[in-house]
């Protein structure tokens, strides 16, 4: 999959979590969920079931704990759909 | 010297009314609340019929986020918040902006169990080894200090933020505990109040207990029918009442609307003694609950103008009658006008006794004792002891002073509160 609809798909996932909109807007590959998005670590597991979804990937417990920003969750994501 | 306690602010999910104004049209007018659930009788009930509030998904925007909505199955969580934050706004009281919360305002929130909906989906998926897929909210939907947890997060207390339990009494009980921490001096303004699930669920067990009448199905809104002569069973209900509780120095330093005061109360237990059960009360304790309530609100017994009951349209109705009346000593016309808010909302479980803690501070507020509907006929047992013009059947308008409110519940358990018009 492209890495920009790989982006923009993030970003509609990630979206209704975060608490710091001016975050979104400049979302990037080194944007951190909690310290840029301000998205609650208790919906961090949220995330990680909308991208399963989303995707058609299980992610195990380990890339979960690694999804923090933008770029760890794309490489975790493009593994996975590489392993499907 | 107890503080003085007031009451400032009301908020109300009722089956027949969503908010205070609706409630309050809706008990003085007879309306209730009662409808036939479909998905009760494709689950094979008995009692296919239960009071539910009604309102659209979209009315939830007012109260929740759009993520806090994400994946939300607790109908109790709804009505608790929905009640709570209206009771809070209509006391004239602000949430907590960043900074330091609320230090001297807290929340008793009761309920008897949360989010049985969502506790129902984690079932099947960690049945089918799908722990790992719960999501987030599992826990905070489904533990019963939830509501709580909620309330005290969207207001910001700083203070005691906790959820008792005590079955069909929950809600007077919440009352009454946020009334002693205030009058010990611990805080300054509690939201109190209790909310109940709807649902399946939580209704199932009753049903299979037999408690529940079943010959109403096909007329639903006169099914419940507290101290009638043909009561049956009481109708299962829902929703959640919430009442700001403030020391009197506090509201009126504040310049806030004073809706009642709350002179005292009581809360026992029978000990599942002397008759008592489980299920059933012990009536020495019930007796004993309301005379201690006079002596906390030191009051005679006479000075009480009507009472708001338990009164849930069970063979215990004329029981509880007796019990007020020896508790009273006043009988025939001598004994207060007697009301059930049951006879329009069914009997709302957890949440019962702060719906109608509402009703009864309405009525002071208000100036009128609202009429019970489904009760042409009062049983027998009862006119033995009270005369059938203090069992309005229509709303009558005047002013009250004093209005006794008491709920019971399973486990032998008792709370009477005692409300006074306030008067500067």
């Amino acid at each position: 999959m492209e890495k920009k609809l790989l982006l923009t798909k993030l970003k509609a996932i990630v979206a209704p979590y975060v608490q710091n909109p001016k975050g979104l807007e400049r979302l990037n590959e080194d944007t951190n969920f909690l310290r840029d998005l301000e998205i609650n670590s208790a919906n961090l597991v949220d995330v990680a079931l909308d991208v399963e979804d989303e995707f058609g990937i299980e992610i195990d417990n380990d890339s979960m704990e690694r999804m923090l920003t933008v770029k760890a969750s794309i490489e975790v994501i493009e593994a996975k759909l590489a392993a499907k | 010297m107890k503080k003085r306690v007031v009451v400032t602010g009301l908020g109300v999910v009722a089956p027949n009314g969503i908010n205070v104004n609706e409630f309050s049209e809706a008990i003085q007018q007879g309306v209730s609340g009662i409808q036939k659930i479909n998905a009760l009788s494709e689950l094979n009930f008995s009692c296919q019929i239960a009071g539910l509030p009604i309102y659209k998904k979209e009315y939830l925007n007012n109260y929740f986020t759009s993520i806090e909505q994400r994946g939300l199955q607790a109908s109790g969580l709804e009505y608790g918040v929905i009640a709570g934050m209206d009771a809070w706004r209509d006391a004239g009281l602000e949430v907590a902006q960043d900074g330091d919360p609320l230090w001297h305002a807290g929340v008793i929130f009761g309920t008897g169990i949360l989010g049985t909906e969502k506790f129902r989906e984690a079932i099947y998926k960690v049945d089918d080894g799908k722990v790992r897929r719960l999501g987030s909210t599992t826990v905070t939907q489904t533990m019963a200090s939830g509501i709580s947890a909620f309330l005290g997060g969207k207001i910001g207390c700083g203070n005691r933020v906790t959820t008792n339990s005590s079955a069909c009494t929950t809600g007077t009980e919440a009352v009454m505990m946020a009334v002693e921490h205030i009058q010990r001096g611990n805080a300054e303004v509690m939201l109190a109040g209790s909310t109940s699930d709807s649902g399946p669920y939580v209704w199932g067990g009753f049903d299979a207990m037999r408690i529940l009448p079943y010959e109403y199905n096909e007329t639903p809104k006169q099914a419940s029918r507290p101290m009638s002569a043909d009561a049956s069973g009481f109708v299962p209900g829902s929703g959640a009442g919430a009442l700001v509780v403030e020391s009197l120095e506090h509201a009126l330093a504040r310049g806030a609307t004073i809706y009642a005061e709350i002179i005292g109360g009581a809360v026992n237990s029978g000990g599942q003694r002397q008759g008592g059960s489980m299920t059933a009360p012990n009536s020495i304790a019930v007796q004993r609950c309301i005379k201690e309530a006079l002596i906390d609100a030191d009051i005679n017994a006479d000075q009480i103008d009507a009472i708001n009951g338990h009164l849930t349209a069970t063979t215990k109705d004329p029981e509880e009658i007796r019990n007020w009346s020896e508790a009273l000593e006043r009988s025939g016309e001598d004994f207060p006008l007697i009301n059930s808010v049951k006879s329009m909302t069914g009997h709302c479980l957890a949440a019962s006794g702060s719906i109608e803690c509402v009703a009864t501070v309405l009525q002071l507020k208000e100036d009128f004792i609202f009429g019970n509907i489904n009760c042409e006929q009062p049983h027998h047992e009862i006119l033995k002891l009270i005369d059938t013009t203090q069992i309005p059947k229509k709303t009558q308008y005047q002013k009250s002073q004093i209005i006794a409110k008491a709920s019971f519940g399973f486990g032998d358990v008792n709370a009477c509160i005692i409300f006074k018009k306030y008067n500067r």
